[in-house]
């Protein structure tokens, strides 16, 4: 497939690995933001073939992560109405609430559909009259546009049964509180390139200014990985700082305006909770005023309760990367994907459901020194 | 999340921006792209696609130079190798 | 004689978790594999049941026969390449092919939703003569049962199929030796697909049509040829991976595969790359996996070359000596990580 297999290919992965190797001389810790990137990284065994000096920690980057316990709860009481069509991308259907997740509603006859676009749940909509249609409307600035798109046309249409649950969180503030946080050992940022292909990335030279750290803008395949982990690690080494772009061919400096101007339009700035980690001022996405008829909290009674989650989950550790999945006690024996204890364990995305797949074998080594062996 | 996929556009249809769609073709299969947020994009363009929303036109010349950063990487080796 | 543990009626799958059966229960991952190791197998416990292979194999007054069962709960009945009807033959047929038997007899039980049109059924049971053709065995018995409308969902078919076992190799996990060279007989997730294309509407340039075909001859060619099969696995619901991860598990052998020998046509890929499906996980009707001593490989793959339709047979691995069970994976890029069963349902009711 073009644009993707060439980015696969194992002489030119070997030959950016052999050059990381070759220019690291120092210990460096590096943050990669966006969980499809986690992915790709634990999937293809890239930092399998990095050199031992170079530490990668896994960002927030997972918006099925961080959405608060609260809001999954809302989701599930609206998804339990009898007259209500909950539609939402398949991996928020597991993600644990305090009681159960989406998927025993859909077990216990709830209409709960996975849908892989909004648009998807605007069609239901109109395809449905007499039901309430509900999007669980969960991303990064990646997804936004979509879901404006949807909101948008559902009023072109006069469709009046369809509404959207917002969970939008923003990239940028959460960079900001990884590396405002005095824990942080975060020395370089691999920036989340599908949301760059949305807002572009001129927000990021003041941080990278303020904070002293590089930052470049990566891609997704193997080759974009490891090119965006070597540009980061020759300005450590060369002591810059500078915002670069690795992924080019997908990433203009200023984003994609028509899409920016159609999500300045349907949302606003809001403060947001993120699962694990805390409200984060201005970090989330709300409707605006105009747009306020399609928000789903508003159109439902739905209870405002918080709830607390199990007292070893430490999702909100490994989601600002201070710690690693296989760090958890309960990591690979309490907590595994059947029988999750936080969000990043359930998220085909999540770190800790990344390196549950594709690592677990390290857990056990860790057991078995913890015990002496 | 992020999951975004390029794919090669085959035709375009609808007069209205936030309508406008295409038939994409991602290595076989063919899926109905919302346009809106490319309208520079035409048939024969590859774009990447985000849930159903082409959000940006794949750059070919920019494509190509994570291939020639390795090959300059290379040759800067061996001009390293040379001098020693 | 072996005494029975005692039979402990409290529930051990956590009912906190799942006071309900989901999707996922039968969807051939790792909530499938609990209940039936959680709930059916202690309550069945015996040491056929204990070889957890496709099939059962025994003796029956001196004759060597392999007994297996499944369910066909497709949606759509119809799709390209197949049907209910002709997976119901097939997939039967391939179970008691994994055992290393020659399939003879299959028994077919209908259940039918009242409402379901006479003439749909006419073209299932006609699929499933052409199929019992094309597989060489013969329908003896079956049975219909009709629910009300609506508690049914058209039709349910169930086969049970027996088949004779006229060698001497035990084909079986336990069979299984450090060394053995892992054979595929095709390329990944055309069923799969072709089931998700039809039930979503998805367009392809070219169609893509379900993999569903009979294997028993290539097997009983490999073995008639002296391929010393030690075990087969055909690659239904959890496709590859979970395949091969029972296979470890049961074994206790350390499997390794390398991800570029694996074929993924490049429509399938192209689903899976926007659909988010692992190929390694799709659903396949006509493929299966074969565990063969490393000096056979290359004979074996020989005469699957010949025997096989559209499918390119390859090695994609071998079982190594250590003892950790588990999967590894070396991906393209030449690092390894490790294959674990699925968790869920990546598609619901796809066999």
């Amino acid at each position: 497939m073009k644009y993707i297999d060439e980015y696969r290919d194992a002489d030119a992965a070997k030959k950016f690995t052999v050059a990381i190797h070759k220019i690291t001389s120092k210990n460096w810790t590096l943050m990669e933001v966006c969980g499809g990137q986690t992915h790709a990284i634990v999937k293809f065994g890239i930092d399998e073939l990095l050199p031992e000096k170079i530490t990668l920690v896994h960002g927030p980057g997972c918006p099925v992560c961080v959405t608060p316990l609260e809001l999954i709860d809302k989701a599930i009481q609206i998804a339990s109405k009898p007259n209500v069509i909950f539609c939402s991308f398949g991996d928020m259907l597991r993600v644990p609430g305090s009681q159960k997740d989406l998927l025993m509603v859909k077990a216990s006859g709830g209409d709960v559909r996975i849908v892989y676009s909004p648009l998807d749940a605007v069609k239901i909509a109109i395809d449905n009259p007499d039901k309430e249609i509900v999007f669980f409307a969960v991303g990064f600035e990646t997804t936004a546009p979509a879901n404006a798109m949807a909101v948008r046309q559902a009023r072109a249409l006069g469709i009046k049964n369809f509404s959207i649950l917002v969970s939008h969180v923003l990239v940028l503030p959460a960079i900001e509180a990884v590396l405002s946080s005095p824990e942080c050992r975060v020395q370089a940022f691999l920036a989340a390139g599908h949301v760059c292909a949305v807002m572009g990335f001129a927000e990021y030279f003041p941080i990278a200014a303020k904070y002293r750290v590089p930052i470049v803008v990566t891609g997704f395949e193997p080759l974009d990985i490891l090119q965006g982990i070597y540009m980061c690690v020759k300005q450590l080494e060369e002591g810059r700082f500078e915002v670069e772009n690795q992924y080019a061919r997908a990433v203009r400096k200023d984003g994609n305006l028509p899409a920016r101007n159609l999500v300045d339009e349907v949302f606003r700035i809001v403060p947001r909770k993120w699962r694990g980690v805390g409200e984060i001022p201005e970090s989330g996405l709300g409707l605006t005023e105009n747009y306020m008829d399609f928000d789903a909290e508003k159109r439902f009674e739905v209870s405002e309760y918080t709830a607390e989650e199990p007292a070893e989950c430490i999702s909100g550790l490994v989601l600002q990367g201070i710690k690693k999945p296989n760090e958890c006690a309960a990591f690979g024996m309490r907590c595994t994907p059947e029988n999750p204890f936080g969000a990043t364990m359930v998220s085909n995305e999540g770190a800790c459901a990344a390196y549950y797949r594709y690592r677990r074998h390290l857990s056990k080594i860790q057991t078995a020194e913890g015990i002496g062996v | 999340m992020c999951l975004a996929v390029p794919g090669k556009i085959i035709s375009i249809a609808g007069d209205d921006p936030i309508f406008r769609n295409g038939r994409v073709n991602f290595g076989g299969i063919v899926k109905i792209v919302n346009l809106s947020y490319v309208p520079e994009a035409k048939i024969g363009d590859y774009i990447l696609v985000h849930v159903g929303f082409g959000l940006s036109v794949v750059d070919e010349a920019e494509a190509k130079k994570v291939f020639e950063y390795l090959r300059e990487m290379g040759e800067l080796e061996e001009l390293k190798e040379v001098s020693i | 004689m072996k005494t029975k543990k005692s039979f402990n009626p409290v529930c051990p799958i956590p009912i906190a978790k799942y006071p309900q059966i989901l999707l996922a229960h039968g969807g051939g991952g790792k909530l499938m594999h609990r209940l039936i190791e959680d709930m059916f197998v202690p309550a069945f416990e015996n040491s056929l049941l204990g070889a957890r292979h496709d099939g059962a194999v025994f003796d029956v007054c001196g004759a060597r026969l392999a007994f297996t069962t499944d369910s066909y709960v497709v949606k759509p009945l119809f799709f390209p390449g197949g049907d209910i009807g002709s997976l119901a033959v097939f997939g039967t047929v391939n179970d008691l092919a994994m055992c290393g038997a020659r399939p003879v007899y299959l028994s077919a039980g209908f259940i039918l939703e009242e409402g379901l049109e006479t003439e749909k059924l006419w073209r299932i049971v006609q699929s499933m003569r052409c199929a019992a053709e094309k597989a060489q065995i013969e329908f003896v018995t079956g049975d219909t049962k009709v629910v009300d409308r609506g508690k049914g969902d058209e039709i349910f078919i169930n086969t049970a199929g027996i088949g004779i076992i006229d060698h001497e190799l035990t084909i079986a996990p336990s069979s299984v030796q450090a060394g053995d060279a892992i054979l595929l007989s095709g390329d990944l997730g055309r069923h799969g697909i072709a089931i998700m294309a039809a039930r979503e509407g998805l367009e392809f340039e070219s169609e893509i049509e379900s993999d569903c075909a009979p294997l028993a001859s290539t097997v009983l060619e490999l073995i008639y040829e002296g391929i010393e099969i030690h075990c087969l696995r055909d690659l239904t619901c959890g496709g590859l991976a979970s395949a091969l991860v029972e296979i470890a598990e049961t074994r206790g052998l350390q499997i390794n595969i390398e991800e570029s020998a694996i074929d993924v046509r490049e429509d399938v890929r192209g689903a899976c790359e926007i659909l988010g499906f692992d190929p390694l996980y799709l659903a396949n009707e006509g493929r299966f996996i074969c565990f063969v001593p490393n000096a056979h490989a290359s004979r074996a793959l020989q005469i699957m070359k010949s025997s096989l339709f559209d499918s390119e047979p390859k090695q994609i691995g071998e079982v190594s000596d250590s003892k950790t069970a588990d999967v590894i994976l070396k991906s393209r890029i030449g690092a390894n990580r490790i294959v674990d069963m699925f968790t869920g349902e990546q598609l619901p009711r796809i066999c």
